[in-house]
């Protein structure tokens, strides 16, 4: 079918395609923009069918990647055209280029308000859907009772009620709040006698969304989904245009049970019975067929059956059934019925006690670890990680291990996490843990994080039975030629506390266990570097009777790290070299690492944050994380022998050692190539801490060993109770189920929506007469100021803090100075670190006087969502103020010398904030501006003196006000001094402080927003608007 | 939810894209250029799902197209594979044989039929005939506004000889 009548438009989309490469498509592009950029100036000569002509073009090259940043308004223009032709391309295109965080948006609110209410209906169909596509705030508020009113009308055909319906489900997902929901439940069960499948099929989404948010609200509804569902498997009623390859409308099945899953449980005896009978009749009667799309149409309600099932916790036959069918699946060849099965077979480990049948799919799981398809691979590693236990546990972990070193790299860090837990939680005994994990590190050195490491020492060193045997292991890996740096660091460690006790075994004197260590010492980084010193340094000590010749080698190692460029290492080669001398006075402070604290494998905290990831949670999704984290507490409470216990003691105190957000981004890490950054930073973080003491390796250990004097960590925290603890402090909009608060940034948190907790203007008010305070703050980043003042010159400390768990991105902070101020700061960072501060000085000299200020310009990611603010630094005049002890006769003679204007003026003041004069004499203090009292006569009045600062120059200024006592909100404010200019400013200055600010009482965030949108333009412009 | 339609050619050229939750245009030509580079690189007999940022990418090849949908992690993925095929087949009987020139000439047209089968992420209308029945209408709407500009012109031309 041929482009109906648009010639230049298709002329444009096969030059485009005949260019030979990216270069001239570009330079083809760039082109026909500039060609629309000039026409659509000169618009008056634009026809209709030309101006649809330029807005299809548009779309082709924003679809085509490039940045188109005009337009926007001549295409929003289409949709108030008189004519569908023009009506539809404004809205099509406009629904693909712009998103609900578009300010254009608002124009044309009006335009698309009238066209939903209008009689035309095919208006009101493309109303509808782009307002459906675009969702925003603001169309929820101004538009959501319209749309209601048209789903609910019976005088509409079905075509406008479906798109009603879908268009309030995009108002009301997003916006909850804003669509008043009373009555809902009523009209919604009523809209479920719907005859129209179409329509129905809309409003059952509609459902879910509703659900999702208050089921109890929608219990009325649960017979009528179970009717539909009836009708539909019985085929009763259904035309023939809505069965899909002869299944009656596959979608609204399982969208109707999708509904049902939101439900708690369903208690009613005879609804339930149908349902089970439902349900039943979909498990028995799927079959495999030839034709592919009746196949997964049919096996599309099959799954969702199975996942009502186990969410409904249905009878044992039912629960069998199913399992026998994911049985079958996980076997098949067919790759994507095979991949939903092992899925959906891990759903039903959480839900049901089903690990003994399940087990004997064991080998067809491990085989699908081997599959070519990386997806396929990750649900069987999830599956054998979900059913491992205790009786399995070998077995898994070592078809992980031997996996390992085949598996592509998107998976190894992931899958080394996974077989570390996994061996740790289900040791059956704990030698055969330090045997799996040394064997991981051996095998993905590269993949192991530190905390897997870290977890060994603790085991070993809480297990004396376990320290010859890691230590012999530890030595046996070390003698190797090639070893990773993981392992070096782990065997340096474990042989310098426990070497001593093989010291019997051939091979493993105290002598040949140093050469072991000094021969890596060499080639390793310095983090390594420190802790095989103070292995040295270790094995020396424990070296009995002493020997010579070890005792030269050893303090001939540490000589030559006497002056290592690391200042760490050369700390512990300087004093392990002054200890060694020592003898044996060195026992006391070489001794043995203490215990550690019982508690949590860091690791399964990992765990659990992985599986929270998801951005939206669906009833089955939740209750399966409760159920995953309870599985978790479950299996750390069940002892199956007395050593594995202690492995599995949950413990919340070492939490803040690893951040949350680094954990679950290294769960993804396989996924997303950017997070490993935050895993190395993350690792950085706790190398940093331990190379912050001469031998404290593991200083989060250390500190975990003094909290033990603190009020013990209960010890029933389970992992969800401590994630809770520690969740990031939410805006509103992103306050949903916390562990996917991540996730939900991702998608919801739009600029407008990271609001300051409280004004801004506030903030600033508060700053202009003190020296420290807050300048801004959200529910991410805290910027503080503290600032000292001298003279003309001044240093603002700007801090700022990161109270998110994940860094922030993407920093930029620049601080803008009007003419009459300098300013000269540090740079900002570009991230900052979870809970990290950093601080940005400011240097400040003021030139001359005015209101502007020094603007700081902020920016910042959180996830994708950037952030812009624009704060007033408090440089203002007052700061540059010195109090001037007058006397009495001096201000006489000054004050009659500065005759009248300009350079004494007098004002009428009003509005004034009704205080008592002593408030009034406090507040000028605060300005810097120094009262006399006592020299004017009339008790009335105040008058004070100080001096402006300005370059090398200081100006005397004099300050007089007369109050009305019957009237605190007037008074008379007279301002002089010999430069004209700085007289003004200070009276302005002074005024502003004393009238009541009319943005006081506006709510934070239009304040917000106009501060903004005015400093776009002008500093001054900002205070110009307050006065 | 479905948050967003990609079709992309063989060659990684992008022929349509639809975005249903809010994707800055950063954003979107980095996800677009991710996604075609993991899902162009996948094997033929694979399954048709794809693990991507916490969420999942349901794909599938039709000729030297690669249709996308991208959806949450606990929706249903056979359903929206059928979506997938529940949309080409409209496509197909709209343009008789539908083959890649056409959506690539007739872009525009494959915007209004995918506003027809999805709006908000969800599925709209399942019945394919009253798919076609609204198109046509449309259609026709558009040629008769276009009829009566030409004769309008026909008649200032008249007019103005």
């Amino acid at each position: 079918m041929a482009l109906s009548g648009m010639r230049g438009l298709s002329v444009f989309i096969s030059d485009v395609r005949n260019c030979q490469n990216k270069e001239q498509e570009r330079v083809r592009v760039d082109k026909e923009l500039a060609n629309i950029r000039t026409r659509f100036k000169n618009e008056r000569g634009l026809s209709v069918y030309e101006k649809k002509k330029y807005v299809w073009k548009i779309l082709y090259i924003y679809m085509l990647g490039y940045d188109v940043d005009f337009g926007h308004m001549e295409t929003m223009a289409l949709i108030s055209a008189p004519k569908y032709a023009e009506k539809q391309v404004g809205y099509i295109v406009t629904s693909c280029l712009l998103n609900e965080n578009h300010n254009f948006l608002q124009l044309v609110i009006n335009t698309v308000r009238n066209d939903i209410v209008g009689r035309n209906e095919t208006f009101r169909c493309l109303a509808l859907t782009m307002v459906g596509n675009i969702g925003g705030r603001e169309f929820s508020e101004s538009l959501a009772p319209d749309v209601q009113k048209l789903l609910m009308s019976s005088s509409c055909r079905p075509i406008v009620r479906k798109k009603a319906a879908l268009c309030m489900l995009r108002l009301y997902r997003k916006n909850p709040d804003v669509v008043n929901t009373d009555g809902w439940p009523e009209c919604m069960a009523h809209l479920l006698n719907e005859r129209d499948l179409g329509v129905l099929i809309a409003v059952m989404s509609l459902l879910v969304a509703l659900v999702a948010n208050t089921p109890e609200a929608y219990w009325n509804c649960v017979p009528k989904c179970v009717q539909i569902l009836e009708r539909l498997t019985r085929g009763q009623d259904v035309p023939q245009d809505y069965t899909y390859y002869g299944i009656p409308s596959p979608w609204l099945q399982v969208k109707t049970m999708r509904v049902l899953q939101y439900f708690p449980s369903i208690e009613d005896p005879s609804i339930r019975k149908s349902l089970l009978n439902v349900l039943q009749t979909i498990l028995l009667r799927t079959d495999v067929v030839k034709n592919i799309n009746k196949n997964n149409a049919s096996h599309a309600v099959l799954f969702e059956a199975l996942s009502l099932v186990m969410h409904l916790d249905a009878e044992k036959d039912l629960m069998s059934q199913c399992i026998v069918l994911l049985g079958k699946f996980v076997c098949v060849r067919e790759p994507n019925i095979r991949y939903l099965g092992l899925e959906n077979m891990t759903r039903m480990l959480l839900v049901a006690d089903v690990v003994d049948t399940i087990r004997k799919y064991q080998a067809q799981i491990i085989a699908s670890l081997k599959d070519p398809d990386n997806s396929i691979r990750r649900r069987s590693l999830d599956l054998l990680y979900a059913m491992c236990d205790v009786s399995n546990a070998k077995n898994i972990v070592e078809e992980l291990l031997q996996y390992l070193t085949t598996a592509d790299f998107g998976i190894r860090e992931e899958l080394a996490l996974k077989a570390a837990i996994l061996s740790e939680k289900f040791a059956p005994d704990l030698s055969w843990y330090v045997d799996a994990v040394l064997r991981l590190i051996d095998k993905a050195g590269d993949f192991v994080s530190d905390d897997i490491w870290y977890r060994v020492v603790q085991v070993v060193t809480n297990n004396d039975d376990l320290q010859a045997y890691a230590a012999e292991k530890a030595r046996n890996y070390l003698d190797k030629p090639a070893v990773h740096e993981t392992m070096v660091k782990v065997s340096g460690y474990l042989l310098g506390e426990y070497s001593h006790l093989l010291a019997r075994r051939p091979g493993c004197s105290s002598k040949e266990i140093f050469h072991i260590i000094k021969e890596k010492i060499s080639a390793v980084t310095t983090v390594t570097k420190a802790i095989l010193l103070s292995a040295c340094v270790k094995v020396l000590m424990h070296c009995q009777p002493p020997n010579q010749e070890l005792f030269e080698q050893a303090t001939a190692t540490f000589r030559r790290y006497e002056n290592s460029v690391d200042a760490e290492v050369q700390q512990r080669a300087v004093e392990f070299l002054a200890l060694s001398r020592n003898g044996l006075a060195m026992v006391d402070i070489m001794a043995e690492m203490p215990k550690f604290p019982e508690r949590q494998s860091a690791l399964l905290k990992k765990a659990v944050d992985t599986d929270g990831d998801a951005p939206e949670v669906s009833a089955t999704k939740l209750r399966l994380q409760q159920q995953n984290s309870m599985a978790l507490v479950v299996a750390d409470r069940r002892p199956p022998n007395g050593d594995l216990h202690l492995l599995s003691v949950t413990e919340a105190g070492a939490s803040n050692q690893y951040p949350k957000h680094a954990a679950v981004a290294e769960s993804q890490a396989s996924e997303v190539p950017h997070s490993s950054q935050s895993q190395v930073h993350s690792n950085g973080a706790t190398q940093q801490h331990a190379s912050g003491t001469p031998h404290g390796d593991l200083l989060g250990d250390l500190i975990g060993t003094l909290a033990i004097d603190a009020p013990p960590a209960e010890p029933t925290t389970g992992p969800s109770d401590s994630q809770a603890l520690e969740a990031p402090p939410k805006s509103p909009a992103i306050s949903a189920a916390s562990a996917d608060s991540l996730a939900l940034v991702v998608l919801d948190a739009a600029p407008t929506q990271v609001q300051p907790l409280k004004s801004v203007s506030e903030w600033f008010r508060e700053l202009s007469v003190k020296d420290s305070g807050v300048l801004y703050e959200d529910p991410y980043v805290q910027i503080g100021l503290k600032a000292e003042w001298r003279n003309a010159q001044g240093r603002m400390v700007l801090f700022f803090g990161n109270k998110f768990t994940a860094p922030l991105r993407n920093v930029r902070g620049s601080v803008l100075s009007p003419p009459h101020i300098r300013t000269r700061s540090a740079v900002v960072p570009e991230t900052i670190p979870p809970r990290a501060q950093v601080q940005v000085p400011v240097d400040v000299a003021c030139i001359g006087a005015s209101r502007e200020t020094a603007v700081l310009d902020f920016s910042y990611n959180v996830e994708y969502t950037p952030v812009k603010v624009q704060l007033k630094l408090p440089t203002l005049l007052n700061k540059f103020l010195q109090i001037a002890p007058v006397s009495a006769n001096e201000f006489v003679a000054w004050w009659r010398a500065l005759g009248g204007p300009p350079s004494k003026i007098q004002e009428v003041v009003r509005g004034v904030r009704p205080m008592p004069l002593t408030d009034m004499a406090d507040l000028f203090i605060r300005l810097h501006v120094g009262v006399l009292p006592g020299l004017d006569p009339n008790v009335n009045n105040i008058v004070a003196a100080t001096t402006f600062y300005s370059g090398t120059a200081a100006t005397l200024c004099l300050v007089r006000v007369e109050t009305d006592p019957l009237d605190r909100t007037q008074m008379r404010l007279t301002v002089a001094s010999e430069v004209p200019n700085t007289t003004y400013e200070l009276k302005e200055l002074m005024k502003e402080q004393l009238v009541d600010i009319p943005s006081l009482a506006q709510p934070s965030r239009t304040s917000a927003s106009s501060l903004a949108a005015m400093g776009l333009t002008a500093p001054a412009a900002a205070l110009a608007g307050l006065i | 939810m479905i948050h967003f339609v990609l079709l992309i050619s063989r060659q990684g050229k992008v022929r349509l894209t639809k975005w249903y939750s809010p994707y800055t245009q950063k954003e979107r030509t980095k996800v677009i250029r991710e996604l075609s580079g993991m899902i162009l690189s996948r094997g033929p007999k694979l399954c048709n799902f794809l693990e991507w940022r916490g969420l999942k990418v349901v794909y599938k090849r039709y000729a030297s197209l690669y249709f996308c949908m991208c959806v949450d992690t606990d929706d249903n993925e056979l359903e929206t594979l059928e979506i997938i095929h529940h949309f080409v087949e409209i496509l197909d009987r709209y343009f008789g044989n539908v083959c890649e020139l056409d959506l690539i000439f007739n872009f525009h047209k494959a915007y209004y039929i995918l506003d027809e089968v999805l709006i908000a992420g969800e599925l709209q209308e399942t019945s394919k005939k009253s798919v076609a029945r609204v198109i046509a209408a449309q259609d026709t709407l558009i040629e008769h506004a276009k009829e009566q500009s030409s004769s309008l012109s026909n008649i200032i031309a008249q007019a103005t000889k």
